[in-house]
């Protein structure tokens, strides 16, 4: 009975190895407020990079997913490939819509976004150099990408930030090991 | 002074008869735009000038258009217009990857002393029937043979693979033609009838000449295995271009082939 007992917590944290080890991440961006007289809400990809600058995942997509012309994948898709940096490395291979990735477009504020190590969108992440990639593209706007390094693992529990000029605000990565 | 003038008029005249793409002015198509994220339409101007790319001097003809899609089929252009100073047609572009708009031109040039008055007579055609048009009796007879191609490229979604032609000047790009980025370093290889055409010189110049002072162009030498490799200043549209010459003749009285190719290449910032 003893020995059941201490074995059961092993092989309960064997079974969900993953989960119960797996770093989280989290991200908050923050859509600027424009003072112009034409707005439209940015379109804004959010994915990890490794180090030789290849995409490790796609964590958000933002753009108009409004299906009025029965167009299935959102009536966005003409403009995603604005969002030229992520479109090269990450979008362009990608179907859209993908079910807790794309979405509609924010407004002006702050936007949290959590996600946890090998549960979609987040990949299981080998140990290295990545970059948190931001990239915000506005209709009759322009376009900006903000990145922010960070090592994986995290050893310690961190809050790297960087902030755009334009088009994006700050964006802060929350780090939990 | 008459006489110079009319030699001069005259060899105008003969150069603008034998090539009149690859001298002096430059042949271009101007797609849209060269990414897509969705089926999509392109919309291209077709025209022949000095200036990049402002259509100011004659369209080009769209005899020789060959598009062809992703998946190796040919395509029919729409809307196809002809103005003053352009020509421009849409092009539906249904299928994801990257496809290849061309305009070939293949054509031989003939000029001969005619038996009876000895005055210097000249004639444009086709390989195949330029034979036709010159008298029995001529005398003096040269025939020179020109293939071209004029092309650009673009993607829907993830750029596919082009399928070589095997024929004339062409650029093999490493990679996609339509995924080129300010500050990035671009590999290609030129070739010749399929083969690697070295010691060739490329020259690339950036659109909106009108907007500046100097051509800038770059001019880059290709290698022993015809590899070349442009570092793109800055974004926009580039103009590539080559040509050469050689006896690589199928017309058979023919003694010179005059080769060229210009591709038109989007740079993103």
């Amino acid at each position: 009975m003893h020995i059941r007992y201490s074995l059961a917590p092993l092989a309960m944290s064997a079974l969900f190895a993953s989960p119960a080890f797996s770093a989280s991440l989290g991200v908050n961006i923050e859509v600027p407020r424009l003072n112009t007289s034409e707005y439209h809400r940015p379109y804004v990809a959010t994915w990890i990079e490794r180090a030789d600058n290849t995409a490790a995942g796609t964590l958000a997509v933002w753009y108009d997913v409004r299906t009025k012309t029965n167009n299935p994948e959102g009536e966005g898709t003409k403009w995603l490939k604005d969002m030229r940096q992520w479109w090269r490395r990450a979008g362009r291979d990608l179907s859209v819509p993908i079910d807790g990735v794309t979405g509609a477009t924010r407004p002006a504020g702050k936007h949290q976004l959590n996600f946890t190590e090998g549960s979609a969108p987040m990949p299981q992440l080998a140990p290295g150099s990545y970059k948190l990639v931001v990239e915000a593209a506005r209709e009759a706007g322009g376009r900006e990408v903000v990145s922010i390094p960070f090592q994986w693992p995290p050893t310690s529990a961190s809050q790297p930030s960087a902030a755009g000029k334009e088009e994006l605000g700050e964006i802060t990565l929350d780090l939990k090991p | 002074m008459t006489s110079f003038f009319l030699r001069a008029a005259a060899l105008a005249a003969a150069f603008s008869a034998i090539a009149p793409l690859a001298q002096a002015h430059n042949a271009w198509l101007l797609p849209s735009t060269t990414v897509f994220s969705k089926a999509d339409t392109v919309t291209v101007d077709a025209a022949v000038s000095n200036d990049l790319f402002v259509a100011n001097h004659a369209p080009l003809r769209l005899d020789g258009l060959q598009i062809t899609a992703p998946d190796g089929t040919s395509l029919k252009p729409e809307n196809e217009a002809k103005l003053k100073f352009r020509n421009v047609f849409d092009l539906a572009l249904a299928q994801a990857g990257t496809y290849r708009i061309a305009v070939i031109n293949g054509g031989a040039f003939a000029s001969w002393k005619d038996k009876a008055t000895g005055q210097t007579r000249r004639a444009r055609g086709t390989p195949e029937t330029i034979a036709r048009d010159i008298p029995t009796d001529a005398q003096d007879v040269t025939i020179t043979q020109s293939s071209g191609r004029i092309e650009t490229f673009v993607t829907v979604g993830k750029p596919s693979a082009l399928k070589p032609t095997g024929q004339g000047l062409e650029l093999i790009p490493t990679g996609s033609p339509t995924d080129l980025v300010k500050g990035e370093k671009a590999s290609f290889t030129l070739h010749l009838d399929g083969q690697p055409a070295k010691d060739l010189e490329v020259t690339v110049t950036a659109g909106n000449t009108q907007y500046r002072d100097k051509l800038e162009e770059l001019k880059v030498k290709t290698d022993d295995a015809g590899q070349f490799s442009v570092t793109w200043p800055n974004a926009g549209m580039y103009w590539l271009d080559v040509s050469t010459r050689d006896n690589k003749t199928t017309v058979p009285q023919a003694k010179e082939r005059r080769l060229s190719y210009a591709a038109t290449l989007e740079v993103m910032p």
